[in-house]
């Protein structure tokens, strides 16, 4: 059987597969993206608080995701636990980082500005800061996303959702018949979904962003 | 307009940094008159912007009271306050994701208007500082130049009619020339307004040209000097003042008096079709020398003197007038006028008609007047 073919024959099966991968990608993004854009709330205005943020975030991403994922499946059982943890640990640093950045790349007269017209702490956040912080934020969204596009095949070894369960069934039947579609057919699932997402992005960015401050 | 011009009294107000051995401000009293432009202007790091900033509460007094139109400041929510302070910076500080409109209309939005009424009250504070909504409204910031954004800055500080404004350097970032045109539309505004300015700058020539009051700070934010532009260019309280007002202090009065102010002389004057010889009689009678020739709506043309009066007509004699001035004009313009004309000044009316001259003797005189009046 070509590749092709085997596509055609298991495509129902694969798209359902995509669907779980680009849901649980995006899905775990945008918890950290909740918990990120928090994080770096928090710690902008501290330039320790700052490092130590981004420090911690930085650590978690130098732990092998497969040891991670499997020091967790004791604590987390099997399944769609562990893998939303790792997903969302991996995808906290380039939230965290820019959102940091971006918040503390904003103009102090403007803040000062804002403050001095009568906006409120958080009118001043959420109606500038932010606003203007977005651009990077999403590109720290952004860059979590691919990540995740990547680790989130290796979350099948705990049992999670995906095409990573394609890849490592592929990898396990090796010499088997149609052991190396199945992971071929795996693999380039997540390259195309990864790419389709990328783009979305661009969209996103594009309607999102004010005409005053894209690039 | 609604609010009545209100007076700002700061009261032994006193600011100390966290970690410094002297306080920024130090025991601060001032009377700030309602309806007028007072102007702090001192050194670098003299205390200027924080003494401002205690007056919206951006800076926190560490002690001493503060009260506009009565009011105590502390007793307010400070940002409940802010929105009835105007607040006008150097950069600007415009939001650059809204458009021009939605910088002007935020504090109106923070006070609860309409959307027309927001809508209606940017189009006229866009007028107000000289940018046509239709074409200005819908832009970005970053599509303005710096002098543009300034006056987008101020129109956004007076958008919800506050009886006070407060304005930091506002002009201390953009070319001389477009600074010249921001000042004198403030002028132009505040003779509208009669708004409450605190206006910070280090430039002292902006001080005598924007202030009815100026205040000459010192270290820590001493008051050397607290009075009017005239008095403290007569008479500079000290050295230091002194100092800061700076080499020609009598040529910076000239720029504070206006034609208007000072006695005008009249010139013999002429017709072109009166006789040589007449117009040469008028002269001689009054014990003068030149004679002004004027038009038929009475605009000057030439200054002709009385030797050249000899021929039969008075067409194409005498020496064409140059430089003019107006009632409105200062005496550095009519001084100006004097140096490169050698002679009096022309004065002339609002359709060009010859009013009087103005003489090298008046405007010494009337300066050495002011030193009396203000000697102590
Ligand atoms: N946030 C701050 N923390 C500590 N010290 C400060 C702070 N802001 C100002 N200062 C100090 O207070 C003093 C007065 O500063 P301020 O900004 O009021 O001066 P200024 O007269 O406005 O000067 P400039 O003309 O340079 O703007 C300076 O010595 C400055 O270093
Ligand atoms: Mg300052």
């Amino acid at each position: 059987m070509t590749l092709w073919e085997f596509v055609g024959d298991r495509w129902s099966r694969l798209a359902i597969e995509a669907y779980q991968h680009a849901s649980v990608v995006i899905q775990c993004t945008l918890i950290a993206a909740v918990i990120g854009i928090l994080i770096g709330v928090a710690v902008y205005r501290s330039p320790l608080g700052s490092i130590v943020a981004t420090a911690l975030a930085s650590t978690v991403l130098t732990i092998p995701s497969f040891a991670l994922l499997g020091l967790l499946i004791p604590v987390l059982g099997l399944g769609v636990a562990p893998t939303v943890t790792v997903l969302v640990l991996y995808a906290l640093l380039p939230i965290v980082r820019n959102t940091i950045v971006g918040l503390g790349g904003v103009d102090a007269a403007v803040t000062d500005a804002a403050r001095g017209i009568g906006m409120n702490r958080v009118a001043v956040l959420t109606r500038v800061e932010l606003r203007l912080a977005w651009p990077a934020i999403l590109a720290g969204m952004r860059v979590s996303t691919q990540m995740l596009m990547g680790i989130a095949a290796i979350a099948a070894y705990a049992k999670g959702p995906g095409l990573g369960t394609e890849i490592f069934s592929g990898l396990n039947r090796a010499g088997a018949a149609n052991a190396t579609n199945q992971a071929l057919a795996g693999t380039i699932g997540v390259i195309v979904l990864a790419l389709v997402v990328d783009g979305l992005y661009l969209i996103i960015a594009r309607l999102t962003t004010s005409r005053g401050i894209r690039g | 307009m609604a609010e009545p011009s209100v007076a700002i009294e700061l009261d032994e107000v006193t600011k100390r940094y966290p970690g410094q051995r002297e306080p920024a401000v130090d025991g601060f009293t001032m009377s700030i008159n309602p309806g007028e432009i007072t102007i702090f202007v001192g050194p670098s790091g003299c205390g200027k912007t924080t003494t401002m900033r205690m007056i919206n509460r951006l800076i926190e007094p560490t002690s001493g009271r503060i009260t506009i139109g009565g009011e105590d400041t502390l007793s307010l929510n400070p940002d409940e306050l802010r929105r009835r302070i105007g607040y006008a910076i150097q950069q600007a500080g415009l939001f650059p994701h809204q458009t021009v409109a939605q910088n002007v209309g935020v504090v109106p939005g923070l006070l609860g208007w309409s959307k027309a009424k927001i809508a209606e009250r940017v189009d006229e504070m866009l007028s107000l500082v000289g940018l046509d909504p239709g074409e200005f409204a819908g832009r970005y910031p970053r599509q303005l130049s710096g002098g543009q954004q300034q006056r987008v800055g101020v129109a956004r500080a007076l958008a919800a009619d506050p009886p006070v404004l407060l304005m930091d350097e506002p002009f201390g970032a953009v070319d001389p020339i477009t600074r010249g045109n921001l000042q004198d539309e403030l002028m132009r505004l505040q003779a509208e307004l009669h708004k409450t300015i605190v206006f910070v700058t280090h430039d002292f020539d902006e001080a005598v040209k924007l202030g009815d009051r100026i205040a000459v700070l010192g270290d820590r934010s001493t008051i050397l000097q607290y009075d009017t532009p005239e008095a403290i260019l007569a008479n500079p309280a000290d050295d230091t003042v002194a100092g800061f007002v700076g080499a020609g202090a009598s040529l910076k009065q000239l720029t504070l008096m206006r034609v208007r102010d000072i006695e005008m002389a009249q010139a013999v004057t002429a017709t072109e079709d009166e006789s040589p010889a007449t117009v040469r009689q008028r002269i001689e009678a009054e014990g003068r020398r030149y004679a002004l020739i004027l038009d038929k709506r009475r605009r000057p043309l030439r200054w002709v003197h009385f030797r050249q009066l000899t021929g039969s007509s008075m067409a194409g004699i005498g020496r064409p007038v140059g430089d003019q001035v107006s009632v409105q004009s200062t005496l550095q313009d009519a001084l100006e006028a004097m140096l490169t004309e050698g002679g009096d000044a022309v004065v002339t009316g609002n359709r060009g008609e010859y009013v009087g001259t103005v003489q090298l003797d008046t405007v010494v005189t009337r300066i050495r007047e002011l030193r009396e009046e203000h000697a102590s």
